[in-house]
């Protein structure tokens, strides 16, 4: 049971996150953080269909999460979920375009070795 | 180092700071908030009303909002590794707040996190010069 919960959150959240990213970057940087601000670039995000397929997408993944936690410690379920860091790296390489260096590469190892000790 | 490229490093350390705690509070206080069971998909919608799982939600909301704004101009291989000091911050609340047993490999994992932070976080640029462009 706890691995279909983890199952399905690491396959939304990564569609999410994705998207997400797609999303953000099509809209461009946001500059200005006073509310009126907020709220225009709010307004056009709710109409960018990347961004209304991840808040889908992440909504798959939080509610699949409330059923992990109620039968998961928090110190294990934090860190399963995190094999996503394995689907979103390569995915930004290849679906997004991003340089992706050496270091970052490393990096990103590094972390998900960790994540990996951390939730056996 | 000019004037755009320290104001975007600042930008990005504070927006990456309210990611990473908001993140941490807000899987705390839902699982502070969370029963032993839910059975019904109707338990599923009542159970946000709870006041601690209410505040996780609120915290989980500011999470996704600031993790946009960052990822409207910084690369998501940048945002993920140096975001994941998270699960670190997490697992110390479990042992702490919640009374988790955390195992000699957990710490070393978190060691490995937090070196994989360091590495991608103080030396390369947040942004890939025109990527996605």
């Amino acid at each position: 049971m706890k691995w279909m919960w983890i199952a399905i959150i690491v396959a939304a959240t990564t569609a999410g996150e994705v998207l997400q990213a797609m999303g953000m970057r099509r809209h461009g940087e946001i500059r200005d953080f006073r509310p009126g601000a907020i709220g225009r670039a709010m307004a056009v995000l709710a109409r960018n269909r990347y961004v209304i397929g991840s808040v889908v997408a992440m909504a798959v993944s939080f509610f699949a999460y409330m059923g992990l936690l109620t039968i998961a410690d928090l110190s294990f379920a934090v860190p399963a979920t995190a094999v996503t860091y394995v689907l979103e790296t390569v995915l930004a390489k290849y679906v997004l375009k991003e340089h992706v260096n050496g270091l970052r590469w490393a990096g990103a190892s590094l972390v998900i070795c960790g994540v990996a000790l951390v939730s056996l | 180092m000019n004037t755009e490229t320290a104001r975007l490093r600042v930008k990005t350390w504070i927006c990456a700071v309210v990611v990473v705690f908001s993140n941490v509070f807000g899987n705390f206080f839902m699982k502070r908030g969370m029963p032993p069971q839910l059975s019904t998909p109707v338990e599923y919608i009542t159970v946000l009303f709870r006041p601690w799982v209410s505040l996780g939600v609120l915290l989980m909301i500011l999470w996704m909002l600031s993790r946009m704004a960052l990822l409207s101009w910084a690369d998501l291989s940048y945002v993920l590794p140096v975001t994941s000091v998270g699960y670190v911050l997490v697992a110390l609340a479990g042992r702490i707040w919640l009374h988790e047993q955390i195992t000699a490999r957990r710490w070393t994992g978190i060691v490995l996190i937090m070196a994989g932070v360091a590495l991608v976080g103080g030396r390369t640029a947040p942004r890939t010069a025109g990527a996605g462009q």
